[in-house]
């Protein structure tokens, strides 16, 4: 049986939940057409988890199906993301335009890019230095110094997927306005993969210092919170408590979803809450980080 | 804190004879681009190691200057790797060649790198911006900061010294010299005064 996953409107943090949740009562060796012919937005983490759908689908049973947006704005969006090549190795694509806008200032820091390999973390690294510097300064209003703790924080969240996850994944970064919370320019990372997840990797060493109340949860709190691994070194964990206290310096938020739970850095602009749980399940981890331009003078929500 | 093997009892500084005349070699490891991800750290410190191994066999003494001046992001498992684990590796371990440790070329950015991993080892490292800056980085209480300070500004201090600088009786002194000493920032002297490791090569007084 083949069942249609209808894609929000708005493709970002909310969409994927909602395709997750549809995704989910797709029947093990069953068909899925993934119908994105509406989204007439679509954000970094909504664009990967795009993907990630499509990866889990076709993991599950047959090769899926995608209909594009037919928003040729949106199209134009996903093409300069360089979503189509990376949409055509998991799904049969069908619909919309590739054709970009072409020209003018690019709001792409960087593309759609695959995590497989060590080597992949330095490549991003390498590309996106002189790009940061110029978006944070002139979007967000960050100080010349900033594109290096960007680069160390990137680094240290790309690693997450090669460390922990024991798959590939996907990692995308894109400034717009966000009107709807904050209407001021934001910068989103998102970076995803269908790996073992947080509570795949603490199991081991940690499930049974929690006994019945180990879960998704839990493991996400181990780690987020008190920098658990499943490493003995005592030089580990340091990464995510380093990137969190980055995103609080900076004004922004940061959350991480996996498997059936997501644990949010909610800042004060934001009301999400600050641990989700019985989500529908979905694989390995996916990491949202959204930085905010600073806030003009007298703007309460970013001083 | 480093469990420091060379200290006969707590409180007190065994001698290390240091003859500047056999100060013989600097190891300079010059460190470029971008240092990213635990494999390029570990691929590093192995290059570092293995030039510290040649030392061993003329029984040097060496100062190890770790030149970040021409790298642009240092993150955080890449100075895990590399200085956390040099650190540790000599301070806790009985090697053939006494290393001492200096970090130049540190900027802000590097600064916040080699901070968190020291701090998560409990680890001191001198570091030398490019402008000749001369800071003690890690895991230091005040007394080791105060110590360091005088150490820095007149080269060289007996627990005597020590004891008039902080306050303190000459044990609870002599005991924060053998800490700067354990943690491989000062070199001990056979009078049981110490110097910090960034003024070994310049002249006393």
């Amino acid at each position: 049986m083949t069942r249609i996953i209808e894609v929000p409107g708005t493709l970002d943090q909310g969409g994927f939940d909602a395709m997750v949740a549809q995704a989910a009562e797709v029947e093990e060796g069953g068909g899925a057409i993934v119908d994105a012919s509406r989204v007439r937005f679509a954000n970094p983490f909504g664009m990967v988890g795009l993907l990630a759908i499509g990866a889990h689908l076709g993991q599950r049973g047959k090769r899926p199906q995608l209909r594009l947006p037919t928003s040729s704005e949106v199209g134009s969006y996903l093409t300069r993301m360089r979503f189509h090549e990376e949409a055509r190795r998991l799904y049969e694509v069908s619909g919309g335009t590739e054709r970009s806008r072409g020209g003018g200032e690019t709001n792409v820091l960087l593309e759609i890019t695959p995590i497989g390999s060590h080597e992949d973390v330095h490549d991003v690294i390498d590309r996106v230095q002189d790009r940061a510097g110029t978006i944070l300064k002139e979007k967000l209003g960050y100080p010349a110094t900033a594109s290096t703790h960007f680069s160390m924080m990137l680094s240290e969240v790309c690693q997450n997927i090669i460390e922990h996850a024991e798959a590939d994944g996907w990692v995308g970064i894109q400034s717009y306005k966000w009107k709807k919370t904050l209407g001021r320019e934001v910068v989103v990372i998102a970076v995803m993969d269908l790996g073992v997840g947080f509570r795949g990797s603490l199991e081991r060493e940690h499930a049974a210092h929690h006994g019945d109340r180990w879960s998704d949860a839990t493991a996400l709190e181990a780690a987020f919170l008190h920098g658990t691994t499943r490493f003995r070194d005592p030089g580990r964990g340091q990464g995510i408590k380093q990137i969190r206290a980055r995103v609080h310096r900076w004004g922004g938020k940061i959350s991480i979803r996996s498997g059936t739970a997501r644990i949010t850095d909610v800042p004060e602009w934001d009301d999400a809450p600050p641990l989700q749980t019985e989500l529908a399940r979905f694989p390995g981890s996916q990491i949202q980080i959204v930085l905010p331009a600073v806030a003009p003078l007298g703007d309460a929500a970013g001083s | 804190m480093i469990a420091d093997g060379r200290q006969g009892e707590p409180g007190r500084i065994r001698p290390l004879s240091v003859d500047l005349a056999e100060y013989r070699r600097r190891s300079v490891a010059s460190l470029y681009s971008n240092l990213v991800t635990r494999p390029t750290g570990r691929a590093v410190r192995m290059g570092v190691e293995s030039q510290i191994a040649e030392l061993e066999r003329s029984q040097a003494l060496c100062l190890l200057v770790l030149d970040f001046s021409q790298v642009r992001i240092l993150d955080f498992s890449c100075a895990d790797e590399i200085v956390a684990k040099l650190i540790l590796r000599y301070a806790q371990e009985r090697p053939a060649v006494q290393v001492y440790f200096l970090a130049r070329g540190v900027h802000d950015h590097h600064a916040e790198a080699i901070e968190a991993v020291l701090d998560r080892h409990g680890l001191l490292l001198v570091t030398e911006s490019e402008a000749a800056v001369f800071r003690l980085l890690g895991s230091r209480d005040d007394a080791i900061s105060t110590c360091w300070d005088h150490l820095h500004r007149h080269g060289r201090l007996g627990a005597d010294e020590a004891a008039d600088c902080l306050g303190v009786d000459f044990d609870t002194a002599a005991a924060v010299l053998a800490s700067l000493a354990a943690h491989r920032v000062v070199v001990p002297f056979a009078d049981g005064s110490v110097r910090p490791v960034h003024l070994l090569d310049r002249p006393e007084g």
